[in-house]
């Protein structure tokens, strides 16, 4: 995989903030749903969806396309919303979402909207789905792979590691999950509701690659990823340290933002930061 | 008497009438199911040979995937095969599949629309002496309470394998339930499956009351059925092994013309097949009904025939129940 060349990493730098912007007008028009992991997946979400995935928006269901597996699909606005940016339906119908008829479910429901690879929002089962699909590329001799992105929190569910542990066993090569590494669930902080730590020792016992980057960085996560195609024995998890809430400093790193959406004042701030982060992504680059 | 149009196996009322766990079906089904598509794929939680998924793993060892003891896996993984282009066929027990993973199913298989074929085995009160912990008795009820599933229950191992073969080629989610011990054979080759059709195995002359039963108490119907005639107590025997799609037409017509029904099952009376039969008169019309099967409790230990028979399951049960839902 190409490295981002710099001209094109300042856009996709602020396209991951307008993404972020939109996830904010959403959830104000929502009125419910999720704030804290949707702005700290900005980047993740649109280095796959503008330069890792080979994707059509046009062809949802092409067969030999990569899938992207949401497991915590509890973060799907910014699934939803980088979707829409990236063509698979109009901007203007993310104003439905979690509304009556609308193909934005709260949680996302995969024969409801086409570029969905999954239904998801039980924690725990994106991983064993992605295991299926990457099973089926390898039966096919299929050369697409399969991306599964994970919270941290998640990974208190037996289910993910049964999984693991088949992944492992089976030497899924084209198997790639990323680790949301926010540090927070609903209750609190993860360490303190149920330690995870050490979790890259954890996945090397159970015989995956670990990499760990900034999940801010996309170069970082186009590196990594690049990494992942070149190991042959064995699947590959990227552990991505990311900022819960990244972008509004109100909300960054507080677990009280997890499952909450902003009022209209609260929205208004967000935005506020954003453009002023947005202005600053600019300038770095010039 | 047996229903001449559906060629049952003549030897039925037989002392030696040939005995088959209906298990062995499943087994046997998958594989053909294998042989005709190859996108047909097996998945088994560490019980490749109780469930018989060890045929189909000796000769297609690529399209077999052994998951260890790991049912919520075995679920999710099916679940990314079936919406990817395989049809993957999951065997456990069933008081683990779709027992313990019963959420995994709900979600990613039926809401999610993948299309994965789940065979619970050790179905019912029968499994014997493992006791109640193996003795799935609640898995009709929560399999046929989830939309887009549907659920049969084959009465002997060659109706298993149709049923096995049918679900390969439906599309979408199926659950199927089979027993462990060693039954009566009751149908032939010849013998139709369609999914959403019921089948009338015996009929009298002069029919009182219409049995409608499934899984392996079919047989102890059959049986009850016989030595009523005898006693000058006419019946209709209806094998009703599709309950989801469930043969609304034939039981309506069957109750309209005989106006009592006794349902006949190895499953918690509670939300099962009979649950099913009631639902569909209330919404009609009411009939006099009597249920057969387990009262609200567990199972325990002992050998099948013990406990089909303390838990009121047996040929004298059937019985009963048929003479008393004619004084109602």
């Amino acid at each position: 995989m190409k490295p981002i060349h710099e001209g094109r990493l300042e856009y996709l730098e602020e396209l991951a903030n307008r993404i972020r912007e939109k996830v904010i007008e959403t959830l104000l028009e929502a009125g419910s749903g999720h704030s804290a992991g949707p702005l700290g997946m900005a980047d993740i979400f649109t280095a796959f969806y503008f330069h890792i995935l080979k994707h059509d928006p046009r062809k949802p269901m092409w067969p030999d396309r990569d899938r992207l597996v949401l497991s915590n699909g509890h973060i799907c606005p910014v699934l939803y919303v980088t979707l829409a940016y990236a063509g698979y339906f109009h901007l203007e119908e993310l104003k439905t979402l979690r509304k009556l008829d609308s193909r934005l479910q709260g949680h996302p429901h995969r024969t409801a909207l086409p570029g969905l690879e999954t239904t998801s929002g039980p924690l725990g089962s994106g991983l064993s789905q992605a295991i299926g699909m990457a099973l089926t590329a390898k039966l096919n001799d299929k050369k697409y792979r399969v991306y599964c992105l994970t919270s941290d929190g998640e990974h208190e569910e037996g289910n993910h590691w049964e999984a693991a542990m088949f992944a492992g066993k089976n030497k899924l090569n084209n198997l790639t999950v990323v680790v949301d590494r926010n540090n927070i669930q609903i209750d609190g902080f993860t360490e303190n509701v149920m330690p995870l730590e050490p979790l890259k020792a954890k996945y090397e016992a159970f015989n995956w690659h670990v990499l760990e980057i900034d999940g801010h960085s996309m170069q970082d996560l186009v590196d990594a990823v690049s990494e992942a195609e070149a190991i042959y024995e064995k699947p590959t998890v990227i552990i991505a340290h990311t900022i819960p809430g990244k972008g509004v400093s109100f909300m960054e790193r507080d677990y009280k933002w997890h499952g909450k959406p902003p009022n209209k004042e609260e929205a208004k701030k967000a935005l506020h930061e954003l453009r002023t982060l947005g202005r600053r992504i600019r300038s770095e680059h010039e | 008497m047996l229903n001449p149009e559906l060629k049952l196996n003549p030897k039925l009322f037989d002392e030696d009438v040939e005995q088959k766990p209906i298990r062995d079906g499943y087994g046997e089904g998958l594989v053909l199911a294998g042989d005709a598509d190859k996108n047909v794929v097996a998945l088994c939680a560490d019980l490749t040979e109780s469930t018989r998924t060890e045929a189909f793993a000796e000769k297609y060892p690529d399209r077999f995937f052994e998951c260890g003891v790991a049912e919520q896996n075995m679920a999710t993984i099916a679940a990314g095969l079936g919406v990817s282009g395989k049809v993957p066929f999951i065997a456990s027990y069933a008081t683990f599949s779709p027992g313990r993973n019963y959420e995994q199913i709900r979600t990613t298989i039926a809401y999610n629309d993948s299309n994965v074929k789940i065979a619970g085995h050790h179905a019912g009160i029968s499994v014997g002496p493992d006791g109640a912990t193996h003795q799935a008795t609640e898995d009709i009820a929560i399999m046929r309470a989830m939309p887009n599933m549907k659920v049969f229950v084959p009465c002997d191992a060659v109706e298993a394998k149709k049923v096995t073969l049918a679900a390969a080629k439906l599309w979408g989610p199926v659950y199927m339930r089979f027993a462990r011990e060693k039954s009566p054979v009751i149908t032939t080759g010849h013998t139709p499956f369609t999914p959403g059709k019921a089948q009338i195995f015996w009929q009298s002359k002069k029919p009182q009351v219409v049995i409608i039963a499934c899984g392996m108490l079919v047989y102890n119907a059959l049986v009850a059925a016989k030595e009523l005639e005898k006693e000058k107590i006419g019946t209709i025997v209806l094998n009703n092994a599709s309950i989801k799609p469930m043969d609304e037409r034939t039981i309506l017509e069957l109750a309209e013309n005989y106006h009592a029904v006794v349902t006949v099952e190895e499953h918690q009376i509670s939300g099962g097949m009979g649950g099913a039969v009631a639902e569909l008169f209330a919404k009609h019309r009411p009939v006099r009904m009597e249920f057969i099967g387990l009262k609200d409790t567990f199972g325990e230990s002992g050998s099948p025939d013990e406990l089909i028979s303390k838990y009121g399951m047996g040929v004298k049960d059937i019985k009963k129940a048929v003479e008393k839902v004619l004084k109602r």
